[in-house]
């Protein structure tokens, strides 16, 4: 992995001029206009611009599934869905909003604002990062096409064994699901490794890992979770698509196997997955409240430790998704003490979220909005949540409406509303000017409202006994009317998704009518506000010098010994021009383009004909080493043999300078 | 802590001469260089892979069959003995000596770059990779064997994790090999000189950990097995095949 991405291996010792490529075929494109310049990217803004549209595009693709739900659920013995297309419809929309759309929008946060709130110029790789994103998209459609092959995967988003076998799933759909889990999944590892190493190597001079943003440290945790728990959802993969597609006997029960040895895997991976989910949205409101509150976040090491004890006690818990599959009392009492202890640090969480807006100045602006929305309805979900970590009560609720209502509450009401914050947020900064305010409350509330009685009856629902995944119920069961009331809901969650959609077009039609933004529209505390909106290629012209916690805000104001707070800069004075020469970026590569692109070809052939591989691999191995010794192309090079031009940080021995002149002191 | 970690560039006299100059305007916030921290991000998430394996083999290992013997009786066997009646361990054990040997010349080679002398380190990389291919071979020629004798890829749980298994670790090796190759090639044409030595490194690391994964594998996989086998042998099959299904019902 990480070979591929050295220098190149055939290249003399020496600065020879290498303008064309020693394969022949491409050539370091040069553009940076239009598309082909958007396919060899390799800017982590790019690419993180990338990661959001396709995540909403996902988004209103597994929106629509959802409403095909809600449609059929409307009224007793609904007809619009067979029951067996019912089944792929909500197992397509969990899988989706779950690895289309959640973490990728994640992940578009991540690669956007990561390296900006180091201060460094790009991620540690940004060609494996390019990668990450062409893997991520088309293994993403290579899953939907199961729809025009004769129908998607139908086991539920976990597809549990051995129903998940071809006797109980003859289609092709849970093929689809095994296969392109595993391509997706080695988007998120690569980005992982990635990511850490950013994180871990590139951080600006001064800048400690207890200064970083929580956002960052938040990103940090689920990097590690995504690099340990990707492979063993893998194996898991790996095991099902050996059953199905070569008659391997793992989960074939009549062979002795052990179908709980499926849950044990896929729990494993899926309560990190969990905190995979929730912990980016975490780290957006932990910025956007401090912001808004005109308060530094209370507790920051408390923020940071919670958030890493979350990932490690994320590995403990993984059972009490299986209390009522007969793993014994001992196995259940250890789970339910263990679920009940890791409320703990999120506890925290949600306490110093509250304790930091305590007293401030709270502005209650759409993104504000949006956090402080996050903060009440993931308090509901985790107190459902806690609910359900005891192994009595969960045998009563387990398979459930009110399970159904708990997830959506956590990963709607907590993921979706973060990610949310986050656009109103950050948008100003990636696209130089702002989504409008007026439209961003409507859909704030309308979000609000339609998403409380879509899943707060469903708690209703689940305690009367619903069952989940059954594709409808009889008038007699007395199931109407909270189920009226939550498709009533559902739809209104659309109609404020479209608020949004039109929010996107109308604001930027109308952006040349309203204030530029300027580097720092909100008085923000972090180092991407010290760049100008929308960020400049280079990002910082001259790397910053950390020397505490929000270190830009306190370029702009001062603590005397009496903590009263006085301004000493403008934002446009702290901030950079953005005029920044003779910077070293990155050159684009389409070589992570074709090498994602051999992926789905493999996946067609392990489903349909394994003569299909074989251009798919020479496809791969070829784009493999077209990557490899890909020459270092650099227009203003000058580095030498040993020129990396995969990261920046080349001028931070002047920026040392900066130090003595914008030194502040601390609070 | 924290702070040790980033503001202290490393130290140049830690490198060469050349080196220290090309890198140090790039010097990182831990002092390994990117590449080297993602390759053992990279290992730690591989190693979780294997971990989900032979977590399953685990799991698979000890299961009994009900299998109807000559004489009709139906009786309870291990699904192991599939496999233990036909391992050949005298012959895996050589297989994996030699793929322990190949970390041997694995490390020489890396010293031999060090030092810039290229020719041996090419040498030693190019034995490397014969080992490796010597191993791979074995593992090729053992499955066919297996094949013939009766343990086929669906025949039982066991024979489907243990070929998952070694196969998988199989082409853990092959990639490997095509690594090591891929060096000999650039080292040919006069591309792996010292500066090039973490490349070499970089390919060790992930060797190693291959070879270190297979020292797990042949106990858990070939070698406990037999020793269960052997022990059951000595206090009677139908004994312990009982005692192991009340602890099954038990769970």
């Amino acid at each position: 992995m990480a070979i591929i991405e050295q220098e190149p291996l055939a290249l003399p010792v020496g600065d020879r001029p290498t303008g064309s490529s020693p394969i022949g075929v491409l050539t370091r494109p040069r553009t940076t206009t239009g598309w082909r310049s958007w396919v060899s990217t390799v800017d982590h803004k790019r690419i993180g611009i990338m990661y959001g549209i396709g995540s909403i595009f996902f988004f209103l693709v597994g929106g629509f599934e959802a409403l095909l739900i809600r449609a059929q659920l409307a009224t007793p013995d609904g007809t619009l869905l067979s029951a067996d297309v019912y089944n792929q419809v909500y197992t397509m929309h969990g899988v989706t909003m779950v690895f289309l759309v959640i973490m990728p929008m994640a992940a578009a946060f991540a690669n956007y604002l990561l390296p900006l709130q180091i201060g460094a110029r790009d991620v540690a790789f940004p060609r494996l990062n390019a990668l990450s994103f062409w893997i991520w998209l088309f293994g993403s459609i290579f899953f939907n096409t199961a729809w025009i092959l004769g129908g998607g995967a139908d086991g539920g988003w976990f597809n549990y064994a051995p129903n998940s076998g071809v006797i109980f799933s003859p289609g092709h759909g849970i093929d689809f699901y095994a296969v392109g889990l595993q391509i997706v999944g080695i988007a998120s590892l690569v980005s992982a490794m990635n990511l850490i190493v950013t994180v871990l190597n590139m951080r600006a001079p001064g800048m400690g890992l207890m200064r970083m943003p929580v956002f960052t440290w938040m990103i940090l945790v689920v990097q590690f979770l995504l690099l340990f728990a990707v492979p063993v959802i893998t194996v898991a993969l790996f095991l099902l698509m050996f059953d199905r597609l070569f008659g391997a006997n793992f989960f074939n029960v009549s062979e002795g196997a052990d179908p709980l040895l499926w849950q044990h895997l896929f729990w494993i991976f899926g309560h990190p997955e969990v905190y995979i989910l929730i912990l980016p949205a975490f780290g957006i409101v932990s910025e956007v409240i401090p912001t808004f509150s005109r308060k530094p976040i209370y507790g920051y090491p408390f923020m940071v430790f919670s958030g890493i004890v979350i990932g490690f006690m994320g590995w403990g818990v993984w059972a009490h998704h299986m209390f009522a599959s007969g793993i014994g009392p001992l196995s259940v009492m250890a789970f339910s003490l263990s679920t009940m202890f890791i409320a703990v640090p999120t506890g925290v969480k949600i306490l110093n979220w509250m304790a930091t807006m305590w007293g401030g100045k709270i502005e209650f602006n759409t993104a504000m909005l949006f956090a402080v929305g996050l903060v009440a309805m993931f308090t509901i979900g985790g107190l459902s949540g806690v609910t359900h970590a005891l192994g009595p009560a969960d045998t009563q609720q387990t398979d459930t409406y009110y399970i159904v209502a708990h997830f959506h509450y956590v990963l709607f009401g907590g993921a979706l509303l973060g990610f949310f914050s986050g656009f109103f947020f950050w948008w100003p900064k990636v696209f130089g000017h702002f989504l409008s305010e007026r439209l961003g409350k409507w859909q704030f509330w309308a979000s609000l409202i339609g998403f409380n009685l879509t899943f707060g009856p469903m708690h209703i629902l689940g305690l009367q006994g619903m069952s989940r995944r059954i594709y409808t119920y009889g008038d007699d069961q007395g199931f109407s009317l909270w189920n009226l009331v939550a498709t009533i809901g559902a739809f209104i969650i659309a109609i404020s998704v479209l608020i949004f959609l039109a929010n996107v077009v109308i604001s930027y039609r109308g952006r040349h009518d309203q204030p530029a933004p300027g580097p720092d529209p909100w008085d923000a505390r972090s180092l991407e506000w010290m760049v100008p909106s929308p960020t400049p290629e280079h990002n910082f012209d001259v790397v910053p010098v950390v020397t505490q916690n929000d270190e830009y805000w306190f370029r702009k104001y001062q603590i005397d010994e009496h903590e009263n707070v006085t301004r000493i800069a403008s934002s446009e004075e702290a901030a950079q021009a953005g005029d920044g020469t003779g910077v070293h970026l990155p050159s684009p590569s389409y070589w992570p383009l074709l090498v994602a692109l051999a992926l789905p070809i493999i996946g067609y052939a392990v489903i349909y004909n394994l003569w299909l591989a074989v251009p798919g691999a020479l496809l791969l191995v070829a784009s493999m080493y077209g990557w490899a010794f890909e020459p270092v192309d650099d227009p203003d090079g000058g580095h030498g043999a040993g020129g990396h031009d995969d990261h920046g940080g080349d001028d931070r021995s002047d920026s040392h300078a900066e130090i003595k002149t914008e030194e502040t002191p601390v609070g | 802590m924290a702070d040790t970690l980033t503001s202290e560039r490393p130290d140049p006299a830690a490198f060469d001469l050349e080196n220290a100059k090309t890198h140090d305007p790039h010097a990182t916030n831990t002092g390994l260089t990117h590449n080297k921290l993602g390759m053992w991000l990279f290992l730690g998430s591989e190693a979780l892979l294997f971990g989900g394996l032979i977590s399953t083999f685990l799991l698979y290992k000890s299961k009994l069959v009900e299998i109807t013997n000559p004489n009709d009786a139906a009786v309870l066997t291990r699904v192991t003995d599939l496999g233990v009646n036909i391992y050949d361990i005298p012959f895996t054990s050589v297989s994996s000596f030699v793929l322990l040997m190949s970390s041997l010349t694995m490390v020489l080679a890396l010293a031999a770059i060090q030092r810039d002398d290229v020719a041996r380190s090419r040498l030693w990389i190019l034995t490397t990779a014969v080992l490796g291919s010597t191993f791979v071979a074995g593992q090729v020629y053992e499955f066919t064997v297996f094949a013939r004798e009766g343990m086929k890829w669906d025949t039982n749980i066991f024979s489907s994790a243990f070929y998952t298994l070694t196969g998988f670790h199989g082409v853990h090796v092959t990639i490997g090999i095509l690594l090591l190759l891929s060096l000999v090639v650039a080292s040919l044409k006069g591309g792996l000189r010292k500066k090039h030595s973490e490349t070499v490194e970089l390919v060790g690391l992930y060797w190693h950990f291959v070879d270190v994964v297979w020292i797990l594998i042949f106990v858990v996989v070939y070698l406990i097995p037999v020793a269960q086998a052997d022990a059951s042998a000595e206090s009677g099959l139908a004994r312990t095949g009982a005692i192991t299904t009340i602890s099954q019902i038990g769970d």
